[in-house]
C-alpha cells in the first residue's frame, strides 16, 4: 500500500521475512542449549518434535488459507473430528493393521470433507470467513462429540508404537516433518500457489484476469483441512487414545505461527515454510521461558510478552 | 416483491423477528419461557453480552478489519481487580470501578497504539493481548478464584429497581442512548463511520485518524472492563477465565445485529437486538434438553443460516 522506499537490503529481506523468522528460531535454539545441556540428545530433539509437531502441521493448512486472504479458525474442531473418527473406525474394525489403515484413512477423508465445506460455503456462498469458520467449528465440534462424548477408547498399540518409533533409523515424527516439507515444496512449485497468492492480494484483479478465484480458495480450506487431519493423526499417536475436545487452542495458536512466519493477515503474501518456521519459534518460546526457570506464575506473563512481542516484530518485518 | 425482500433481509427486521420466532418456540417448548420474570432473567444475561459488544461494535464500525479478541481477558481482569478491590464491601464498588475500568482502557489503548502506529492487524494485535493478559491475571490471582462481589452490586445486577427491573437493564438502555448519541449526535460518530468506511478519504479532510481508532480500542477495553465489573454481580466471584466464554459471541452479536465486518457501517442498536437473540438462542437450545453435541449443531447451523440471509460478500464482477 505504502509506495516502497528504496532501500535494497530491506527490500531483499521483505521477500525473506522466513531469515529473520529463522534467525530467531536459531538464537532461541542456542539460549535453549545452554539451558538444557541434554538439548541435543536424540531423544530430547525427538520429544520437542513430538509436541512442536501438531501446532506445525495446522499451521501449514493455515498458512494457504490465510495466503489466500481469508482465515480458517475451525481447525482446532477439524483435528477433534479427525480423532474422534479415526479411533471410532480402528475400534469398529477390530482393531488389527487393517482397520489401523482404515481409520487413518476415514481421518484424513474427514479432514478433506471439512475443508471442502468451509470453502463451499465462504467461496462459493460467499460467507464471511471468521463468522463460518467459528460456525462450523462448533458443528464438527458438536459431531466430535456425538461420535465420542467423553475422553477414552484407545488406539491399538501398533499405532502409537509406530509412531513412537523409527524407520531406517530416523524416528517416525521425523519423516512425518520432512514429508510434510516435501508436500510443500511440490505445491510451492505449482501454479497454484501463485494464483492463491493473486486471489489473497486482489481479488478483483485475479478475477478480471480470468482465474477460478472461488475453485483456488476452495481448494486452500481443502488443503488446510487436510493438513489438520494430519495433525490430528499425530497427536492420536501421541495420546494413543480418543478426545473429542483434542485440539482447542490449535486454531489460533496456528494463526500464530503464520503471521511469526511473516504472512500478512490481509493476504496475497507468506509461505508454508515460513509457517513451519513460526509453528517452532512458537513451541521454543515455550521451551525456553521453562527452561529459564522463571518463578512458575509468572511463565504465561512472560510467554505472553515475548509472543506479542515477536508478533509485533514479524509485522514489521514483513511491511518495510 | 422486492421491496418485502430487502425489508425482509434488512438485519434490524430479521433480529427482531428471530428474537420473537425464538420467545415463541421457548414457550411452546416449555410453558412459561416468555413470562416477565424469564424475559428479565434473559434480558440481563443479554446486557452482560451487550455490553461488551459496546466495544466490539465501535471497533468493528471503525475499519481497517477491527476486532477485538482481547475483551475476554479484560473482562476476566476487571472482574477479578473489581472482586479483590470490593473484596465484599459496598462502600469500594466505586473504587472498583474505577480500577477495572482504569486497567482495561489502558489495556485497550495499548491494542489501539499496537493497531495504528505499528500498523498490527487488529486480530493478531489483539490476540497477542490475550496471552499477556492472561499471563497477568495469573500472577494477580495465581490461578485461584479470587475476590469477592458486594452485596449492592449484586442487588445491582440481580434484583428489581425501579418497574420490576435491576439496575443492569437500566444502564444498558443508558448505554444504548449514549451509544446512539456518540455516533449519530456528535463529530465524533461522524469521524469513526468516516474512517471505518473510506480511511484515506477521511485522512485527507484532515481527521486525526490514529487517534480516533486508537480511543476506539481504548474504549472497547473499557466496556469489557466494565463488563467484568457486573459480570463479578452477577455470579459472586471471578476466575481467571471467566471473560472467555464472550469473545467470539460479542463479535457475532455484532454481525446479527447487521454491523458489516468491513467496517464503516451498522449501529449499537443492531448489536444490542443481536445480543438479546444469541441470548434467546442459547436459553431456547437449553430448554430444549437435547444433549450438549445436539445444541451446538444447531447453534451452529442457525449461524450459518444467519450467515446466508445476510452475512455475505458482494459478487466479483468482471
Amino acid at each position: 500500500m505504502t509506495p516502497a522506499r528504496t532501500n535494497p537490503a530491506m527490500a531483499a529481506l521483505r521477500n525473506r521475512v522466513w531469515l529473520v523468522t529463522l534467525s530467531a528460531l536459531i538464537a532461541l535454539f542456542v539460549i535453549n542449549w545452554i539451558l538444557q545441556p541434554n538439548l541435543v540428545t536424540p531423544n530430547v530433539l525427538k520429544s520437542n518434535l513430538t509436541v512442536f509437531l501438531p501446532v506445525v502441521l495446522v499451521a501449514i493448512g493455515q498458512s494457504y488459507v490465510i495466503l489466500g486472504g481469508d482465515i480458517d479458525l475451525s481447525v482446532g474442531s477439524i483435528v477433534a473430528l479427525v480423532n474422534v473418527v479415526t479411533v471410532s473406525v480402528i475400534a469398529a474394525l477390530g482393531g488389527g493393521v487393517p482397520a489401523i489403515f482404515a481409520g487413518i484413512g476415514a481421518g484424513i477423508l474427514t479432514g478433506v470433507a471439512c475443508g471442502l465445506v468451509n470453502g463451499l460455503l465462504i467461496a462459493g456462498l460467499r460467507f464471511q470467513a471468521i463468522v463460518t469458520t467459528f460456525a462450523t467449528g462448533i458443528i464438527f465440534g458438536g459431531l466430535a462429540l456425538r461420535i465420542l462424548p467423553t475422553a477414552g477408547l484407545p488406539v491399538p498399540a501398533e499405532y502409537w508404537r509406530t509412531y513412537g518409533g523409527a524407520v531406517l533409523g530416523l524416528p517416525v515424527v521425523l519423516w512425518v516433518l520432512i514429508l510434510a516439507l516435501v508436500i510443500i515444496a511440490i505445491i510451492a512449485r505449482r501454479p497454484f500457489i501463485k494464483h492463491l497468492s493473486a486471489v489473497g492480494g486482489l481479488r478483483q484483479a485475479a478475477f478480471q484476469s480470468g482465474l477460478p478465484v472461488a475453485r483456488i480458495r476452495i481448494l486452500a480450506y481443502v488443503l488446510a483441512g487436510l493438513f489438520a487431519a494430519f495433525a490430528s493423526l499425530c497427536l492420536t499417536g501421541e495420546t494413543a487414545s480418543g478426545d473429542p475436545l483434542m485440539g482447542r487452542l490449535l486454531a489460533l495458536s496456528s494463526i500464530s505461527a503464520v503471521v511469526l512466519g511473516g504472512a500478512a493477515l490481509a493476504g496475497g503474501s507468506g509461505s508454508a515454510f515460513g509457517a513451519v518456521l513460526g509453528a517452532l519459534v512458537l513451541g521454543m518460546i515455550g521451551n525456553v521461558i521453562f527452561f529459564a526457570r522463571f518463578p512458575f506464575e509468572y511463565q504465561t506473563l512472560i510467554q505472553g510478552l515475548i509472543t506479542l512481542l515477536a508478533l509485533a516484530g514479524g509485522v514489521l518485518v514483513a511491511r518495510r | 416483491m422486492n421491496r418485502l425482500r430487502s425489508t425482509l433481509t434488512d438485519p434490524l427486521v430479521l433480529a427482531t423477528l428471530s428474537i420473537l420466532v425464538l420467545l415463541a418456540a421457548g414457550e411452546a417448548l416449555s410453558p412459561g419461557f416468555a413470562r416477565g420474570d424469564q424475559i428479565v432473567r434473559l434480558l440481563v444475561v443479554s446486557a452482560i453480552l451487550g455490553l461488551v459488544a459496546a466495544g466490539q461494535s465501535l471497533v468493528v464500525i471503525g475499519g481497517r478489519e477491527g476486532i477485538d479478541l482481547s475483551v475476554g481477558a479484560s473482562i476476566s481482569l476487571g472482574a477479578v481487580l473489581a472482586g479483590n478491590v470490593m473484596a465484599g464491601q459496598d462502600g469500594s464498588i466505586f473504587l472498583a470501578v474505577l480500577v477495572a475500568g482504569g486497567a482495561t482502557f489502558l489495556i485497550g489503548l495499548i491494542n489501539g497504539l499496537g493497531v495504528t502506529m505499528l500498523r498490527i492487524p487488529p486480530l493478531v494485535m489483539t490476540l497477542g493481548m490475550t496471552g499477556v493478559v492472561q499471563g497477568a491475571l495469573i500472577v494477580i490471582s495465581r490461578g485461584i478464584p479470587s475476590g469477592n462481589a458486594a452485596p449492592a452490586l449484586m442487588a445491582f445486577v440481580n434484583r428489581p429497581l425501579v418497574f420490576g427491573l435491576p439496575g443492569i437493564l437500566i444502564l444498558w438502555a443508558l448505554v444504548g442512548v449514549l451509544m446512539w448519541v456518540l455516533l449519530r449526535r456528535t463529530r465524533l460518530g461522524y469521524a469513526i463511520y468516516a474512517i471505518g468506511s473510506n480511511e484515506r478519504a477521511a485522512e485527507l479532510t484532515g481527521l486525526p485518524v490514529r487517534a480516533i481508532r486508537t480511543l476506539l480500542y481504548g474504549l472497547s477495553g473499557l466496556f469489557a472492563g466494565l463488563t467484568g465489573v457486573i459480570v463479578i454481580g452477577y455470579t459472586g466471584n471471578s476466575f481467571v477465565s471467566v471473560g472467555d466464554q464472550y469473545v467470539l459471541p460479542s463479535v457475532i452479536a455484532v454481525v446479527i445485529g447487521g454491523i458489516s465486518l468491513a467496517g464503516g457501517q451498522g449501529n449499537y442498536f443492531g448489536a444490542m437486538l443481536g445480543a438479546i437473540a444469541l441470548t434467546l438462542l442459547t436459553s431456547v437450545l437449553t430448554t430444549l434438553q437435547l444433549e450438549f453435541w445436539g445444541r451446538q449443531l444447531i447453534f451452529g447451523a442457525v449461524l450459518l443460516m444467519l450467515m446466508l440471509l445476510y452475512g455475505r460478500a458482494g459478487r466479483l464482477r468482471a
